[in-house]
């Protein structure tokens, strides 16, 4: 039906337009009930689905994080234990150093102490004294020698200085043989000196080692009790692992890309230049392929020392395995790094050879391309074709850490997401709610008329029985009480 | 499910291994040696470099000269198919260089000029090497000058072909008549696109940056 079927029910447009606006005014009204029931049962339903969804996007978080936290503590626990397994490694081997030769020790000492006790008694042996008839002597000696016995008393008197001074040598002999026993100590006790300090060093190595073993021990036990705090410096922890990894497999994928640059050029030569596997030239792949093995090799090595451990059945290998299989990837990674040598001094002599190409075919005479320092610039590629490889070997620990890493980094992402899901839905319900309520506000717009009229009937109604109760709120309220709240 | 996976990985394997499309280039120059044109062959060589030094391994490379009969083998001066390997590429490109060089410097004028016989061979050549992309190059005033008894009104097939006339020359008698040097250069665009192929003409050697 057109607009000008419409507007020609009377010979009028403008009548046939209001007649048209009153009957459908009309019709609104009376099926404005039905009309708020239905808009608000969409809006509720819609409501209650967001709110669900909410719920239940809520309770996924809840249970990823409690997974996150599961990980994380474990990860936590493998790694205290690691360190502290190290730590009791550590102390054995101080143990085993320091204090196995204590038997050794105890007898150095011993015997020191012993000789020093010898000397000590020797040295006790009191020196002969001096005669003490010196005053006789004296008395003798100044005698006049006009008196009688002059000669006698000359020979007492001769003897007597002999002895004395036979004496005195002795008393000087004892005194310098126990100042040499003296002297002698002082190296035994010297000996004792050392031999303590160093007893001492090693049982304060033994002991600041026990204290850091108790400060990883209490972390272990709070991690093992799942305390909030340990999970929270775990967590921590692994955010900076994580950026830190990353940073360093950025700065090893660009010491990958320097090595793939360096050998890619001569793979031409063996695998040939124009092949291609895919959309990727053959060449290329062969040289990308070179990079992996190296990695790989380098992981392989770093998971036989067991400095990483991201498989565990090469850590759980016998001794003997595993020391062969360092071995065998050392030398492969050795005979990689030769293999990048040459093709790194290839590459130099291809350019060489492409540059001197392009000089005839410009027409240069090709002198100007002859540079006397080239060799360095060739050295340095070899160098650094070689010494890539074992570099990259060391990849293997920021990987390590990066993959362990990046589960709990997934996690909190995860976590976050749904965190942000979650709320989103709920405003979203509440937002639904409140549409329905604003829709039904909508509908009654275009109806204020005849809902004026209503709610005057309704007040003359109420002021012509003031007996009636008066509504306690919980009946439904007039259409009129609806519209203008 | 499993038989599908392996079924998905098997055709990704086997695609990976299917020999790719070729990518290479031929290239085929026809060097006009006739008497009104032979006073411009030493700038073939600056040509020859140039189509050298943009040449990749795999791609193909014929100088032949335009005489009295140019349907022939034996026109070829030098032809080479650049080698996979970078170096050895190198050296045949060396190699080449120094021969066209040989014969620039031994060339002698020919009294009659046959372009079309050697557009003819220029197709086979190419058609045998089964580049990807196929250029005749026509160093060449582009005035045909048949000697008796030489059938050269032929079609030619020249679907996948680019042909680019180089350094087209004018005549004395095109100086009076301009109409004669346009309408050679019209009777060979006809008939080349004609024949499939496209047709460019570039006189400016200075700027030889798009021809290849």
């Amino acid at each position: 039906m057109s607009t000008t079927s419409l507007l020609g029910i009377t010979p009028w447009p403008a009548l046939s337009a209001i007649l048209w606006l009153i009957f459908l005014v009309v019709a609104l009204y009376l099926a404005r009930r039905t009309a708020h029931q239905a808009i608000a049962s969409v809006s509720a339903a819609l409501a209650n689905g967001l709110r669900l969804a909410s719920h239940s996007v809520a309770h996924a978080e809840e249970r990823l994080r409690g997974r996150n936290r599961e990980v994380l503590l474990a990860q936590g626990r493998e790694a205290k234990e690691r360190v502290v397994e190290r730590e009791f490694v550590r102390v054995g081997d101080a143990v085993r150093r320091d204090l196995a030769n204590y038997p050794g020790l105890h007898r150095a000492l011993s015997e020191a102490i012993v000789r020093i006790e010898e000397d000590h008694q020797k040295a006790v042996d009191v020196p002969p004294e001096a005669p003490g008839w010196a005053q006789a002597v004296e008395a003798v000696a100044n005698i006049e020698a006009r008196s009688a016995g002059t000669q006698i008393l000359t020979d007492i008197h001769k003897s007597m200085v002999k002895a004395q001074s036979e004496a005195m040598e002795d008393y000087r002999t004892a005194s310098a043989e126990r100042h040499a026993l003296l002297r002698r100590m002082m190296p035994d006790w010297r000996l004792i000196q050392e031999t303590l300090e160093h007893v001492s060093k090693s049982v304060g190595s033994v002991v600041e080692r026990s204290q850091v073993i108790d400060r990883h021990m209490q972390d272990y036990e709070q991690i093992v009790r799942g305390e909030d705090r340990a999970v929270a410096v775990l967590s921590s922890s692994s955010l900076v692992y994580f950026f830190v990894s990353a940073l360093v497999l950025a700065v090893a994928t660009a010491g990958a890309a320097i090595n793939f640059t360096l050998i890619a050029r001569p793979m031409a030569e063996m695998v040939g230049g124009t092949s291609v596997i895919g959309s990727f030239r053959t060449a290329d792949i062969a040289a990308l392929v070179i990079i992996m093995v190296e990695i790989s090799m380098g992981l392989f090595l770093m998971e036989s020392l067991r400095i990483t451990r991201l498989f565990p059945v090469i850590g759980a290998l016998p001794d003997k395995m595993r020391v062969r299989m360092i071995g065998i990837t050392f030398v492969i990674l050795l005979l990689m790094a030769s293999v990048e040598a040459g093709l790194a001094y290839m590459r130099e002599v291809l350019l060489q050879d492409e540059l001197a190409t392009s000089a005839l075919l410009r027409g240069d005479d090709g002198s100007a391309a002859i540079n006397t320092h080239q060799w360095i610039t060739t050295a340095a590629q070899m160098g650094m074709g070689f010494i890539l490889p074992f570099a990259l070997v060391f990849v293997a620990i920021p990987l390590e850490t990066f993959v362990h890493s990046l589960r709990t980094v997934v996690g909190l992402t995860g976590i976050g997401v749904l965190r942000a899901l979650s709320l989103i839905l709920r405003v979203s319900g509440n937002g639904t709610r409140q549409l329905g309520v604003l829709a039904e506000r909508v509908y009654d717009l275009p109806l204020f008329v005849p809902l004026w009229i209503e709610m005057r009937l309704a007040v003359s109604a109420a002021s012509s029985q003031p007996q009636q109760p008066v509504p306690t709120g919980e009946e439904e309220p007039a259409p009129w009480q609806e519209a203008r709240s | 499910m499993k038989g599908k996976i392996l079924a998905v990985v098997f055709a990704a394997a086997l695609s990976a291994c299917a020999p790719t499309a070729p990518r290479n280039t031929g290239i085929y120059l026809l060097v006009d040696t006739s008497g009104s044109y032979d006073r411009q062959v030493t700038k073939t060589e600056q040509i020859i470099l140039f189509a050298l030094s943009r040449l990749q391994s795999e791609d193909s490379l014929a100088v032949a000269r335009i005489d009295t009969g140019s349907f022939s083998e034996r026109n070829i001066i030098a032809k080479a198919t650049f080698d996979d390997r970078p170096s050895i590429a190198n050296k045949q490109k060396r190699a080449f260089a120094s021969h066209i060089e040989k014969f620039i410097d031994t060339t002698s004028p020919a009294p009659y000029t046959d372009i079309t016989g050697g557009l003819l061979q220029a197709i086979e050549f190419l058609n045998e090497k089964h580049p990807a992309r196929k250029e005749i190059l026509i160093f060449s005033d582009m005035k045909e000058d048949l000697a008796k008894g030489y059938v050269r009104d032929l079609p030619l097939k020249l679907q996948g072909f680019e042909v680019v006339a180089l350094n087209v020359t004018k005549l004395r008698s095109d100086n009076f008549d301009p109409r004669e040097y346009l309408g050679r250069l019209d009777q060979w665009r006809s008939r080349v696109e004609k024949g499939g192929g496209q047709w460019r003409v570039i006189n400016d050697l200075d700027h030889l940056d798009g021809l290849l």
